[in-house]
């Protein structure tokens, strides 16, 4: 049976938020998000900040635990299967979390020993990818605080494909990267997917990267999806004639309903 | 079996380039330990007493092994979670028995190392002669510790999962707190009758109790230079409880670190930043 590679149903998280000294209220972070991703497609996940993005790609890799809803990854449903999922999917936060004083060599085997590989072939797929990401054979030794923050997010990307993963999550892959280095891991990406037919979650804050790379694009405001398809129908739905103009309309709703219950809490605090 | 060797590998193989990288926190550490040692040994050579120099000198190395074991172990994850890859670790398919025996064979290397360098620092200090003492009882007696202070070490490790800075606090108060009641460099009869309880449930007492009698402390005919040391059979009752303690500290810390760890994920404790 042909399944999808992503299929995310009724999704909802939500965090206790501390608000005074006894009461505590409840914050949706993801409020019954429901979508699909085919195999081998490339889905953006696009919202405002706070939107809930991350939460969701966090609860795909494992890291959160959902309050409701389903997860299946490859067919493997979560958090029963979390096992097998972990081995089939590779994440790219936003902030490249590394041992910084160990060279992008030494974090790179101890991911690929982690993941119970060879050390010499993992060494020579990660230089093959940074090669291709356009990066340096020497840096390969530099510890990587010494590394510039694109450096570090291309070494990021090498760790998350040194298991090479059918399954992609990538969290703002490409932030605080310059337009050379950006453009670096976008072609590295439409590559990867056409050679190897790799699945990719990409959240982005960046409309013409998510129009470049994504087969199709879920706007996600508040917790909710909110709109969803190629980057066109988009357009047309919200009768915009850039993707930011959409981007703005369609998720720009709503956002006074959050606004009010932290009106109050400024009222009580005036208090 | 190949994976598992590898992913237990990987925290070694982590935990050898960290201590190269920060080789001169690892020297500064170890000059402490052997510095706050000796100052302590030096107490017994300044009141001409040698059962007295020998009660701190064995004190000082249990307590640094014992210490530092506890303390690599709960500082391991403390760092991974301030380095932000605690989230990569969790989201490696690898289980937390072997990631948890990785970084506590690490730890243990690294225990024994400083103690060796201890050792070697208090016999430039002081002038030890061991002879006659039951040192391969002693062997034995940190080997079956080391099963019950993992067990410790791993509870403490589950707290810089919930909050780093808390963490620390309570890793170190509980640290404190052993160091006080385990009768570290002194009988736990001298403690106030109301503390005396608690010696009993800490392992590092029995621990203490056994490499004393193993030495040879307490024995009247021990002298410089022909120490009576007791044989292993002496230390059977120490040896017992020791072994029960890892029985059970060292699964209970296990499940310790796994119910904090789900409830990190529930409550989104883990994450870092993004
Ligand atoms: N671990 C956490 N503990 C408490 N609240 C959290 C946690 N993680 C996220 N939140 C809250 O959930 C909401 C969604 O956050 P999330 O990080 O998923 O948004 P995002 O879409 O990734 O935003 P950004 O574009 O800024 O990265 C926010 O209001 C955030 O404050
Ligand atoms: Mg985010």
């Amino acid at each position: 049976m042909e399944f999808p590679a992503i299929q995310v149903c009724n999704l909802k998280k939500s965090f206790r938020k501390r608000e005074g000294f006894f009461k505590k209220s409840r914050l949706w972070a993801l409020e019954d998000v429901s979508f699909e991703v085919h195999k081998g497609e490339t889905y953006g996940l696009l919202g405002p900040n706070g939107s809930g993005k991350s939460s969701l790609i966090r609860i795909l890799s494992t890291l959160l635990t959902a309050d409701g809803g389903e997860v299946r990854l490859m067919g493997h449903s979560l958090p029963k299967e979390q096992e097998v999922v972990r081995r089939i999917i590779g994440r790219v936060s936003v902030d490249a979390a590394f041992y910084k004083k160990l060279s992008a060599r030494e974090n790179l085997l101890y991911t690929a020993l982690l993941y119970g590989q060879k050390p010499g072939e993992a060494e020579r797929r990660a230089m093959e990818i940074l090669e291709q990401l356009g990066m340096e054979k020497t840096k390969f030794s530099t510890p990587l605080e010494e590394m510039s923050r694109g450096m570090q997010q291309k070494i990021s990307i090498a760790r998350a494909l040194v298991i090479d993963p059918p399954l992609l999550l990538l969290d703002e892959p490409t932030t605080g990267l310059d337009p050379k280095s950006r453009r670096d891991v976008q072609s590295f990406l439409e590559a990867l997917r056409q050679r190897t037919g790799t699945t990719i979650l990409l959240t982005t804050h960046d409309m013409a990267e998510a129009e470049r790379l994504c087969a199709r694009i879920g706007f996600l405001a508040h917790g909710k999806l909110v709109a969803e398809g190629t980057a066109e129908a988009l357009k047309q739905q919200a009768a915009a004639a850039t993707l930011d103009d959409a981007f703005i309309k369609l998720t720009g709703e709503g956002l006074s309903k959050d606004e009010e219950p932290q009106k109050e809490m400024g009222v009580l605090e005036g208090v | 079996m190949e994976t598992t060797i590898r992913q237990t590998w990987a925290f070694m193989f982590r935990g050898y380039h960290l201590t190269r990288r920060y080789i001169s926190w690892v020297i500064v550490f170890n000059f402490y330990a052997l510095v706050t040692s000796a100052t302590v040994a030096l107490i017994g050579v300044a009141a001409q007493d040698y059962q007295l120099t020998l009660t701190l000198v064995v004190g000082a190395l249990m307590w640094n092994f014992m210490s530092s074991l506890y303390n690599e172990i709960a500082m391991s994850i403390a760092y991974e979670r301030w380095e932000g890859t605690l989230e990569y670790t969790f989201m490696a398919p690898v289980s937390r028995l072997i990631h948890l025996t990785g970084i506590s064979l690490f730890s243990l290397f690294n225990s024994i190392v400083q103690t060796l360098v201890v050792l070697i620092g208090l016999l430039l200090f002081t002038d030890l002669n061991l002879r006659g003492a039951n040192l391969s009882g002693v062997l034995v007696v940190l080997g079956v510790s080391t099963i019950a202070f993992v067990g410790l070490g791993l509870m403490a490790a589950a707290l810089p999962v919930m909050s780093p800075e808390r963490g620390a606090e309570a890793t170190h108060i509980f640290q404190g707190s052993m160091l006080l009641v385990s009768g570290v460099y002194y009988p736990v009869e001298v403690l106030p009758k109301w503390l005396q309880p608690l010696s009993a449930l800490s392992p590092a007492t029995y621990t203490l109790s056994a490499c004393r009698k193993l030495v040879g402390l307490g024995n009247s005919g021990s002298v410089p230079g022909n120490l009576m040391g007791a044989p292993l059979s002496a230390v059977m009752r120490e040896l017992i409880i020791l072994a029960l303690m890892g029985a059970v500290l060292m699964p209970l810390g296990l499940w310790v670190f796994g119910r904090i760890e789900t409830w990190a994920k529930r409550t989104g404790k883990l994450k870092r930043t993004g």
